[in-house]
C-alpha cells in the first residue's frame, strides 16, 4: 500500500482517531467509502425499471399529460363555522404536559400546529427535564401518528365497540365476588390518578392482585435500599455537586436513567469555560462501552456478573464496615487492582463530594453494597439523597412469576393487560403466551396490534399521550397533569379511564378523574406543567453498616465464565417504540447500528469465538437458545455479550416487524440482567448495517492529511497551556479563493459545540428530524450511504482497539463563510446570506450533487427517491408546516433551523422593533441538548454566548487548513484522568 | 463516383439549423409569456359559494378590512373568518335573503364555507403577512382595489420577480400603519418620497436572501 495508509484522522498530538476497525486496518471495503462519494449503486432505482425505463415512462405521460393539465387546480379555504379562542390560523400554541418512563415522568411542552402536536420540547419548570429532553420522547409524536396504531374496539379480531365492551364487563363485574379470579397486569406507574383507581380496584376486590411489570426495570436499586437501609428507596444522586464520580455498570448519561436529569446535572461541571475551572473526574467500570464509559476519564472493562466483586473490593479498600477482604476475580489483574486502588484514593480525599453509582442491571446487592460506600464516605446528604419511592416497589420479576404460575393453574379467569407488550417482553421460561391461553378472558389495552393483543380476547385500543387526560410524578415526587393536545385519532382509553371501568367508578372519563383530584390548583398547573410543593422530603438513612454488607455479601453471586447482559435499545428501548421508524434509523450512539440490534463482543472474544460482523452467533443460557449476529465493539470486555431488548417483534406495525432478532428469548427470571451464556458459531451470515463509515471527512484523492477534526486534551496539560491546540497552526493568511464579504454588520449567525459536554445521546439528531421533516430510508438504502440526518453523530475511537477510549462529535452543515459546495452549483441554489447563512433553494435544485462532492464535512444530503410520496395519511400530520416537504433529486442539510430565526425575527418586529435577543432563537438541536453542550447566536453580539464561547482557548474549526471559516466551530474535549492510572 | 451529400447540402443543413432555432425559440418565447404569472394568474377570478361582494362590504358599507380577516396583524395567514363573523350582522340583516343560505347553513351545522383561494403562492413560499402589514406595506400593493371588486380577482402576478421589485426598491409601497387598510389612501406629495422618510425612521430593510422565503 501506499501513502494513503496514512490518511487516518489523527489530532496534532499525534493520537489516531478512528471509526470503526476497517478504517483502523485501512481494508479496501473502508477506502470505498473514503474515495466513492456516492456508493456503488447509489444512483440505480429502488427496485425494478431501469433509470431508461423511467426516462421512456416519463415521455409517454408528458406526452398524455400534454397541456391540458395547465388549469390551475382550486384550492379551498375552509375557515371554522365558529371561532375558536386563541387560535390563530397558522400561529402554533403550546401546552404543558408530561409522559412517563419506566415509573418517572419528564415535563413537556409540546407544540400544536393547527391541532396537530408536531414538537415536543422538554418544559423548563419541569426538574427531570429543564426544558430538554431525550431521543426517545422526541420520537413520541411520531407514535402518535403512527398508522399502525390500533384502531377501534375488537373482540377475537372482530370488531366491536366500547359499549358492547362496557357491557360484557357489567356482566363479568357482577360474576366476580372478591375478585379472586382476577389479575391486573400494568406498567410501572407513577401515575397518583392511577394509583388511587389501583386502590379503589383493590378495595372492591380484595382477592385481586394489580402486578406491574416492566421489562428495563428499575426495581434493584430500590431493593438494594431495602437491603442496605431496611426500606426500599429511591436514591437521588446530584451530580452537579460531585467532584469524582464512580460509575459501576451504570450508563447513568446515557439508557440507565429514565429521564436527562442526571446528564443534566453532570454537564454543568465539564461545561468548562475558563482554563481555571473546576471538572469533575468519572471512572466507569463496566462490561459494554456505553456513553458513559466514552465520557469515563478514565475506565475499566469488567464484566457485568464481576461487578459485584469489584463493589466488594472497593468497600474493603475504603474500609467500609471493616469487613474481611475476599480475593474476587475482578481485581486479579494488576490493571483492576491498581484501578481500584487509585479510585479508593481519590473518592477518600472527597468525602462528602463523591458519588458511587450502581447500574439498574446489577443485582440488589451490588445497590446495598454501593449505598454503604455511599454512607460511609459521608455523601449521603450531600451528594446522594434518598426519598420514598413515587411508584410501587414489589420485586416485579417475582411478581409475575407468581402471575404467570396462577395463569398456569388456571385459577385466573379474567386478566386485563393495561398498556405495555408482556407476551413480547417477558422473561422466556415463564411462556406467558401460553399461559395466557388458560386463562378465561384476557383483556388488553394495546396502542398497536402487537403481541398481546393478538393474544387476548378483549382487544382494545390504547390512548396516546398526547390524546389522554393523566397524571405522573417525577422521581422527586413532583407532580404534573397529563394534558391532552388532540382528541384520541382512533377512540382510544388510557390506562386510567381503564381502570376506572374496572373499579367501576361512576367517573370514567379521564378529564373528570384527573380534574376532581387537582381541582385546587387546575388552572396554574395545566399552565406550569408542574404543581408546586409535590416535592418529596429526603429520608433519614441509618443502618449498621457492617451487619448491611455481611448481608450483601452473602447474597452476591459468583461471575460467570461467558455472560450475556441485556440493555435497553437506544432505538425501541424495550421494543416499545418498534415501529417508530425516526427511531430505528437514528445510529446507535456506540455501535452506528441502524435498523438491528446484536450480539456486541470484544475484538479478543470475537477472534475466539471465530466471529466478525454479521456472523450469526447461537447463544443459549438456561434451556433457551437464539441467533443473533456478532459485532465487534472495540472496548467491549473479553467473554461478554451484550445484547439490546426491543427487536424481533413479530406482531408489528409495517416498521418494526421482524427487524433485529429478540433478545428476549434468552431472558429468564433466574437471568433477567444477566446470565452465563454459551457462544457459538452457526456458520451463517447476517447483513449489518451501520453509518460508522459513512461520511468520513479524510480526503481522497491528495492524501493530504486531515489533521483537527476532533481534538482532545488532558485538563492538567489545558491548564498550563491553555493555546497548545492551536500550536503548529499556519499564522500566515491563506490566500482565499472566494471575494471577501463584509459580515462585520447586522446578526451573524454561528454555533459552537462543546466536545466536552456532549455525550453523542442523539437528542440532537432526533430534535433536527421533527423539526425539518427529515425523511427516513430504510435499513438497505442506509446500507447504500443514503441516510438523510442533518445532523450526523460522529464517534471517534482513539487508542488501541481492545481498550480505546472514544469522542463523540455531532457534525452538520458548519455555515463556511467560504463554502466549497456553493461555488459548484450551476443554478445558484445554494448561496449565501448576508447573516452568514449557507441556504438551500430546494425549488432551484436540479439535483447534480456537485456540492456534496465538494463539501469537505459530507454533511450534504441527497433525494434519492421522493421519500415522503407514498406515506399514509397520518403520518403527513407530523409535519412541521414550517419547512418545506423536500422532493425527489433534491439536495438538502442544515440551515441553522432557519424557520425558527425567521420567527423571532416577525415577533422582534412586532415587539416595538427591538433587535432579537441572545438566546432567543434556539435551534432545534439546541434546545433539546440535555448537556447544553450546543450554543448558538450573533457572533457579531460580543455579550452572546456563543461569541463568548468561541473565544474559549480551546475552540477550534474543524479542518481549518481548507479555510472554509466554518460558523460552526467546535471546543475540544478535555478529560481529567487520575494520574496514577496514566 | 456520385457524392454523398448534394452540393446544395451544407445550405439546406445551415437554413433547416436556423429553422429549427428560430422555431424552437420563438416557441419557447411564447410559452414563457404565456406562461408567466402574468399571463397565467393574474386575472382569476373563481366562482365563491356565496355570492359575497367586497364592493358591497368594503367599499359601500366602508367596512374595515380587518374586522373579518383580523389575523393579517398576528400570523402570517390572513385568515379567511369563521362563519360566525358573518352572523354578527346577518342574524338582523338579510336574515331570509337566499343568497345567504349556505351561510346560515355553515353556522347551523357547523360545517366550513368552502371559499376558493384567489392568491395562491407555491408551497414552498413563506409569505408572512404581519411582517408586511406591521411595515406599512397596504393591502392594496398586493390585492389591489379589492374594495371595488364584486367578485375578488387576482391583479398582480404575484410572481418572485415581482416579490424582489419591491423587496428592492420598498418605498414606494410604504405607509404609515394607520393606512394600511385604507385602499384609497394617497400621501400629499410623492407616496415614494413620503415612503422613504418611514424606511429611514423605522429602519424598513427589506431581505433578499432565498431563506427569508424558501425554507
Amino acid at each position: 500500500m501506499n501513502e494513503l495508509i496514512q490518511l487516518n484522522a489523527s489530532s496534532l498530538s499525534g493520537k489516531k482517531y478512528w471509526r470503526s476497525l476497517d478504517q483502523l486496518s485501512n481494508t479496501p471495503q473502508f477506502r470505498q467509502w473514503v474515495e466513492r462519494e456516492f456508493q456503488e449503486g447509489a444512483s440505480e432505482m429502488l427496485q425494478g425499471g431501469s433509470r431508461r425505463n423511467l426516462l421512456k415512462l416519463m415521455a409517454a405521460g408528458f406526452g398524455l399529460a400534454g397541456l391540458t393539465a395547465c388549469r390551475r387546480p382550486v384550492e379551498n379555504i375552509l375557515p371554522n363555522a365558529k371561532g375558536v379562542e386563541d387560535y390563530i390560523p397558522g400561529r402554533p400554541l403550546h401546552y404543558a404536559t408530561v409522559a412517563s418512563l419506566g415509573g418517572a415522568a419528564t415535563g413537556l411542552i409540546v407544540e400544536c400546529n393547527d391541532g396537530r402536536p408536531t414538537k415536543v420540547e422538554g418544559n423548563p419548570r419541569h426538574p427531570y427535564s429543564q426544558g430538554t429532553t431525550s431521543a426517545h420522547v422526541q420520537a413520541l409524536v411520531l407514535n402518535l401518528y403512527d398508522p399502525d396504531r390500533m384502531k377501534s374496539v375488537a373482540r377475537k379480531g372482530v370488531k366491536s365497540s366500547w359499549d358492547e365492551f362496557g357491557a360484557w364487563w357489567k356482566g363479568e363485574a357482577e360474576k366476580l365476588g372478591d375478585g379472586a379470579g382476577l389479575r391486573i397486569l400494568s406498567e410501572r406507574t407513577a401515575s397518583p390518578a392511577v394509583m388511587a383507581q389501583k386502590a379503589e380496584v383493590l378495595k372492591k376486590y380484595p382477592k385481586t392482585q394489580w402486578v406491574e411489570f416492566d421489562s428495563v426495570s428499575y426495581d434493584e436499586a430500590k431493593l438494594g435500599a431495602q437491603m442496605a437501609f431496611g426500606q426500599a428507596l429511591e436514591t437521588h444522586y446530584l451530580y452537579d455537586q460531585a467532584e469524582v464520580i464512580f460509575s459501576l455498570d451504570s450508563d447513568f448519561l446515557g439508557l440507565d436513567s429514565p429521564t436527562v436529569q442526571p446528564l443534566k446535572q453532570f454537564s454543568k461541571k465539564r461545561r468548562v469555560s475558563d482554563p481555571k475551572d473546576e471538572m469533575n473526574r468519572l471512572y466507569v467500570a463496566e462490561s459494554n462501552f456505553t456513553m458513559t464509559g466514552a465520557m469515563a476519564d478514565n475506565r475499566l472493562r469488567v464484566k457485568s456478573t464481576e461487578a459485584g466483586a469489584l463493589a466488594m473490593s472497593l468497600a474493603h479498600e475504603l474500609n467500609v464496615g471493616n469487613t474481611p477482604f475476599k480475593v474476587l476475580t475482578a481485581v486479579e489483574t494488576d490493571k483492576g487492582k491498581k484501578f481500584i486502588a487509585a479510585v479508593a484514593k481519590d473518592l477518600a480525599s472527597h468525602k462528602g463530594k463523591s458519588i458511587v453509582v450502581a447500574g439498574p442491571r446489577q443485582p440488589a446487592a451490588v445497590h446495598a453494597v454501593v449505598a454503604l460506600i455511599n454512607q460511609t464516605l459521608g455523601n449521603v446528604g450531600t451528594t446522594v439523597v434518598y426519598t420514598k419511592p413515587v411508584a410501587d416497589v414489589t420485586d416485579s420479576v417475582a411478581a409475575v412469576k407468581q402471575l404467570t404460575a396462577e395463569m398456569q393453574s388456571g385459577a385466573v379467569k379474567t386478566l386485563f393487560v393495561l398498556g405495555g407488550n408482556p407476551v413480547y417482553s417477558m422473561p422466556a421460561d415463564l411462556n406467558f403466551a401460553e399461559a395466557c391461553k388458560k386463562v378465561g378472558t384476557v383483556v388488553s389495552l394495546t396502542a398497536d396490534e402487537n403481541e398481546t393483543c393478538a393474544a387476548s380476547e378483549w382487544q382494545l385500543p390504547e390512548a396516546h399521550v398526547f390524546e389522554s387526560w393523566g397524571d405522573a410524578r417525577a422521581l422527586d415526587g413532583t407532580a404534573s397533569i397529563q394534558q391532552p393536545l388532540i382528541e384520541p385519532l382512533y377512540g382510544g382509553k388510557s390506562v386510567l379511564e381503564l381502570a376506572a371501568m374496572v373499579a367501576g367508578s361512576d367517573v370514567t372519563k379521564g378529564h373528570d378523574i384527573v380534574k376532581k383530584s387537582w381541582d385546587k390548583v387546575w388552572k396554574l398547573a395545566l399552565h406550569d406543567g408542574v404543581v408546586d410543593g409535590t416535592k418529596l422530603a429526603a429520608v433519614d438513612v441509618k443502618t449498621d453498616v457492617a451487619k448491611a454488607l455481611a448481608a450483601a455479601q452473602a447474597a452476591m453471586k459468583p461471575a460467570a465464565a461467558m455472560e450475556v447482559v441485556f440493555y435497553a435499545s437506544s432505538s425501541t428501548y424495550d421494543g416499545r417504540y418498534a415501529n417508530n421508524a425516526w427511531l430505528q434509523e437514528a445510529p446507535d450512539p456506540m455501535t452506528k447500528l441502524v435498523w438491528d440490534n446484536a450480539a456486541m463482543v470484544s475484538p479478543a472474544t470475537a477472534k475466539q469465538l471465530g466471529v466478525e460482523n454479521g456472523d450469526l452467533l447461537a447463544l443459549s443460557s438456561n434451556g433457551k437458545e437464539i441467533q443473533m449476529p456478532a459485532m465487534v465493539l472495540p472496548g467491549h470486555v473479553d467473554n461478554s455479550i451484550s445484547v439490546s431488548l426491543g427487536y424481533g417483534r413479530t406482531k408489528c406495525g409495517r416498521v418494526g416487524a421482524q427487524v433485529g432478532h429478540k433478545a428476549e428469548s434468552l431472558r429468564t427470571t433466574a437471568g433477567f440482567h444477566s446470565a452465563p451464556v454459551t457462544a457459538r458459531k452457526t456458520g451463517e451470515k447476517y447483513q449489518l448495517v451501520t453509518t460508522q463509515e459513512h461520511h468520513t471527512l479524510e480526503e481522497p484523492i491528495t492524501g493530504l492529511k486531515r489533521n483537527d477534526i476532533v481534538m482532545e486534551a488532558p485538563i492538567e496539560e489545558y491548564r498550563k497551556e491553555p493555546h497548545m491546540l492551536h500550536e503548529g497552526k499556519h499564522e500566515a493568511e491563506v490566500a482565499d479563493l472566494f471575494p471577501g464579504v463584509d459580515y462585520s454588520k447586522g446578526y451573524q449567525w454561528g454555533m459552537s459545540i462543546d466536545l466536552n459536554a456532549c455525550v453523542g445521546c442523539n437528542a440532537c439528531l432526533l430534535a433536527c428530524v421533527s423539526e425539518n421533516n427529515i425523511p427516513v430510508v430504510g435499513k438497505d438504502q442506509v446500507r447504500r450511504g443514503r441516510e438523510m440526518h442533518w445532523i450526523r453523530m460522529d464517534r471517534y475511537f482513539v487508542g488501541n482497539q481492545d481498550d480505546p477510549q472514544a469522542v463523540m462529535q455531532p457534525m452538520a452543515c458548519l455555515q463556511c463563510e467560504k463554502a466549497p459546495c456553493e461555488s459548484v452549483c450551476p443554478v445558484a441554489a445554494t448561496a449565501h446570506s448576508d447573516e452568514g447563512l449557507n441556504m438551500m433553494a430546494y425549488n432551484r435544485c436540479v439535483g447534480t450533487r456537485y456540492c456534496a462532492n465538494n463539501c469537505p464535512y459530507k454533511v450534504r444530503r441527497f433525494n434519492f427517491y421522493n421519500w415522503n410520496k407514498e406515506i399514509p395519511e397520518s403520518r403527513k400530520m407530523v409535519f412541521n408546516p414550517d419547512v418545506t416537504v423536500r422532493f425527489r433529486g433534491v439536495m438538502e442539510k442544515c440551515n441553522y433551523c432557519v424557520q425558527r430565526i425567521e420567527e423571532k425575527r416577525t415577533v422582534a418586529k412586532a415587539d416595538n422593533r427591538r433587535a432579537i435577543k441572545d438566546g432567543e432563537v434556539m435551534t432545534a438541536c439546541q434546545q433539546v441538548c440535555p448537556a447544553e453542550a450546543i450554543v448558538f447566536g450573533n457572533i457579531n453580539d460580543l455579550a452572546s454566548k456563543v461569541a463568548l464561547a468561541k473565544k474559549q482557548p480551546r475552540d477550534y474549526i474543524v479542518v481549518e487548513e481548507l479555510n472554509t471559516k466554518p460558523r460552526t466551530t467546535y471546543l475540544a474535549k478535555l478529560r481529567n484522568p487520575n494520574p496514577e492510572l496514566a | 463516383m456520385s457524392s454523398i451529400f448534394s452540393k446544395r447540402f451544407d445550405t439546406n443543413l445551415r437554413v433547416a439549423a436556423v429553422a429549427v432555432i428560430v422555431t424552437l425559440g420563438g416557441a419557447g418565447a411564447v410559452l414563457g409569456y404565456l406562461l408567466h404569472p402574468k399571463q397565467l394568474d393574474t386575472g382569476y377570478t373563481p366562482m365563491q359559494p356565496v355570492p359575497y361582494s367586497h364592493k358591497l362590504h368594503a367599499g359601500n358599507l366602508g367596512m374595515d378590512c380587518l374586522y373579518c380577516h383580523t389575523t393579517v396583524v398576528k400570523a402570517n395567514y390572513a385568515a379567511v373568518p369563521a362563519t360566525e363573523v358573518c352572523m354578527n350582522c346577518h342574524v338582523r340583516v338579510r336574515e331570509k335573503s337566499p343568497k345567504l343560505q349556505v351561510v346560515r347553513d355553515s353556522y347551523a351545522s357547523g360545517q366550513p364555507i368552502p371559499w376558493v383561494k384567489v392568491h395562491r403562492l407555491p408551497d414552498y413560499v413563506y409569505f408572512n403577512h404581519q411582517a408586511h402589514v406591521g411595515s406599512g406595506v397596504s393591502c392594496v400593493s398586493c390585492h389591489g382595489r379589492v374594495d371595488q371588486m364584486v367578485e375578488v380577482r387576482q391583479v398582480q402576478p404575484l410572481s418572485m420577480a415581482w416579490c424582489l421589485e419591491c423587496h428592492r426598491n420598498p418605498a414606494a409601497n410604504i405607509r404609515p400603519v394607520e393606512y394600511v387598510t385604507k385602499l384609497d389612501w394617497k400621501p400629499e406629495g410623492d407616496p415614494a418620497e413620503l415612503g422613504m422618510k418611514l424606511i429611514q425612521a423605522k429602519g424598513i430593510k427589506p431581505p433578499d436572501n432565498c431563506s427569508s422565503c424558501h425554507r
